[in-house]
């Protein structure tokens, strides 16, 4: 089992002939995902490989039967491309496109909340199901089939290292994905916790987070009441200083709130295995889920 | 990004916000032409300058005279100002604001935000102003008041009537008040600011509304479609090095440590910083050379790493997704040919072409140092500066 995707998902992905787009599409399809359209204004009728191209996602999900979305457009027009594919009725929307102004997230944000699609990201590296269905841009060698863990990170290559480390031990995953950098995101730590509790395959969880915002701790709190699996935490930004964005533009200490030390000491209260040190994580993970 | 007082005090008045009247100085004498131009006394001398906490360090004083606006327009303009937001070096005052000074009945506080949580843009107002307003949230919560507001939506004559209600403003004051707040919302909205604080926000004894004080952020990711806000960009406020990484979509910041660091993604930019100092060395530096790193942008992230004086060794930790293992060893050798390295470089890679990558390195004849996973890394460079 796995949460979100699988071997079923058919994928559509929005802005497939830009040159990000067509890179990974061909990376997601050689790992095996389903990728029945592309979309791209004004190309409907072409055909980018052997998938066929449309003009909007409804054509495509009409034509396709598409069920995801994976969107590689631009920053300018990333929060329109996601709002036309919930309007079409996607059930997952991967935005791996990075820099979307926050206040066009805002209004993506309140624009869901009267649709049923579940958006990832924007400003990660999607979500993956080993051995099934890979939607984003993660190196899809570094992952093990078969579970028993699921990944949810904040980050994306910080998520490569984490999930490589657990390979390395022999420790498989069911689901990895990351919820993205940015201050407004998506699905957050506690949809994809619920999903995670809720998976008999699912044995373990690992939740990597960093500085900023107060998402992590949201997310400790809610581990205390519903879940009932171990829970590995690592945070990224004990060096950081505070009034500096760090690379993501959710990544800034601002005024009291946000620092890695309060996660890790609310993580910990809230009985979450943490580690702190990056160079140990798989053994660590082997501590505590074998 | 950020903007001086002046500037967003222009922006303000664009929109029909009420400032105090004013004109920004370069000099002592364009200070006095502009005291004697506003035409009474008492005016402020404010150090323009992008840091808060500046009437407290000694940047922000009142004149009663043409002469006194002279010497202290004198004393500020290239003095080292020295607040809690600038740390301990301070920043050099180039520009002042030379502003009318008012008679102030009372001071309040405003401010708008996005918030993240919420995903709804919050306004924060209380009469508490002229204060540390972070120290009046902390003792008392309920002093600030918060209105939320959809950003699908937009602000309604309710939301202002709310914040102005609260704040007990008199009923001539209330309707100024209102005019005011849909403004600087727009303001907002329209810039894609990521903060927008005025305090104190002052009510005079004639019953006017002003804003004395103007701080305003911009959300960098949304400054593509406001080419007029870069021209407000002043790079002698910003660190030269971090200037020059950005001319090159590098995302660097100087830090105090020596340990130089490159690598590809926030995340583990910041856990490699972390793992530096675990190892007992401190990081020089944050560096995400991003997931679509090319060889030009690595040859460019090593030659700004080494213009840092402080650097006495570098680690490179590289997980190849999107960026390649070989195009990053590629742009490693170019730069350590071209600018020569006179402090050691330990190398971690995995991921993409891994085995490339490390051929390239073998093969370039560099006195390269490679470390098999994070941990080696971080222990090689640690022991490298001690």
């Amino acid at each position: 089992m796995s949460i979100f995707v699988n071997k079923q998902t058919k994928l559509l992905v929005q802005g497939i002939t830009g040159r990000e787009g067509q890179f990974h599409t061909r990376q997601c399809e050689a790992y095996g995902t389903k990728i029945v359209a592309g979309v791209t204004p004004g190309k409907s009728g072409l055909k980018m490989d052997q998938i066929p191209v449309f003009n909007t996602v409804k054509e495509a999900v009409t034509n396709t039967g598409a069920n995801a979305s994976m969107i590689f457009v631009p920053p300018p027009f990333a929060a329109d491309a996601i709002m036309e594919a919930a309007d079409a009725g996607v059930e997952v929307i991967v935005a791996i496109t990075e820099g979307i102004p926050v206040l066009d997230m805002m209004k993506v944000k309140n624009f869901l909340r009267n649709k049923l699609s579940r958006l990832i990201g924007p400003n990660c590296p999607g979500i993956i199901t080993p051995g099934e269905c890979k939607i984003g841009i993660m190196p899809g060698k570094i992952h093990k089939p078969g579970g028993p863990i699921g990944v949810i990170s904040r980050s994306g290559t910080l998520t490569y290292e984490v999930v490589h480390q657990l390979t390395l031990q022999g420790i498989g995953q069911t689901t990895c994905l990351g919820i993205g950098g940015d201050p407004v995101n998506g699905t957050n730590f506690i949809d994809c916790l619920e999903a995670f509790q809720n998976d008999p395959d699912t044995r373990g969880i690992v939740m990597v987070g960093e500085i900023g915002g107060n998402a992590e701790e949201e997310a400790a709190e809610y581990i205390t009441t519903h879940v009932k699996k171990p829970v590995v935490g690592f945070i990224a930004g004990l060096t950081a200083p505070p009034g500096r964005r760090m690379g993501h533009a959710g990544a800034i200490i601002s005024g009291k709130g946000g620092t890695a030390q309060g996660k890790i000491d609310t993580m910990k209260n809230c009985g979450i295995h943490v580690c702190e040190d990056l160079g140990t994580f798989g053994e660590f993970c082997a501590r505590v889920f074998l | 990004m950020k903007i001086h007082e002046y500037q967003a005090k222009q922006l303000f008045q664009n929109f029909g916000i009420p400032t105090p009247a004013g004109e920004v100085a370069f000099s002592s004498d364009e200070a006095v032409r502009i005291a004697e131009g506003l035409g009474k006394f008492p005016v402020v001398v404010k150090a323009q300058i992008h840091a808060g906490g500046r009437g407290k360090g000694g940047g922000v004083k009142l004149a009663h005279s043409v002469d006194e606006v002279r010497t202290l327009a004198g004393e500020m303009i290239g003095m080292n100002l020295v607040t809690h937001q600038t740390g301990p070096e301070g920043r050099e005052v180039q520009k002042l604001l030379i502003e009318q000074g008012l008679d102030i009945e009372k001071e309040l506080y405003l401010s708008i935000i996005p918030d993240r949580a919420t995903a709804m843009i919050v306004i924060m107002a209380s009469e508490a102003g002229g204060m540390d307003i972070e120290q009046v949230a902390e003792d008392h919560p309920e002093k600030i008041i918060k209105v939320f507001i959809d950003p699908l939506l937009g602000i309604q004559s309710y939301h202002c009537r709310a914040v102005g209600y609260s704040l007990n403003l008199s009923p001539a004051v209330l309707k100024q008040f209102n005019k005011m707040l849909s403004s600087l919302y727009k303001l907002f909205v329209h810039y894609d600011c990521s903060l927008m604080e005025i305090n104190p926000l002052v009510i005079t004894r004639e019953e006017t509304i002003i804003a004395l004080d103007a701080k305003v952020n911009f959300d960098d990711n949304a400054l593509f479609r406001h080419k007029d806000i870069m021209e407000y960009r002043d790079l002698d406020e910003e660190n030269p090095l971090e200037v020059e990484a950005s001319k090159y979509n590098l995302n660097y910041i100087n830090l105090d440590g020596n340990v130089g660091n490159m690598v590809n993604g926030a995340g583990l930019a910041m856990a490699t910083m972390d793992i530096i100092k675990q190892a007992g060395a401190e990081p020089a530096n944050f560096l995400d050379v991003g997931g679509g790193a090319s060889a030009e942008m690595v040859e460019n992230g090593f030659r700004i790493i080494l213009s840092d004086k402080n650097v006495k060794g570098i680690l490179i930790n590289i997980f190849g997704g999107i960026l390649r293992c070989d195009v990053l060893a590629d742009g490693v050798v170019k730069a350590a040919k071209k600018t020569g390295i006179a402090v050691p470089v330990v190398v971690r890679m995995e991921g993409t072409n891994v085995e490339e990558g490390r051929k390239i390195l073998t093969e370039s004849g560099l006195n390269l140092i490679t470390a098999v996973d994070l941990k080696d890394a971080a222990q090689k460079v640690a022991a490298l500066v001690k």
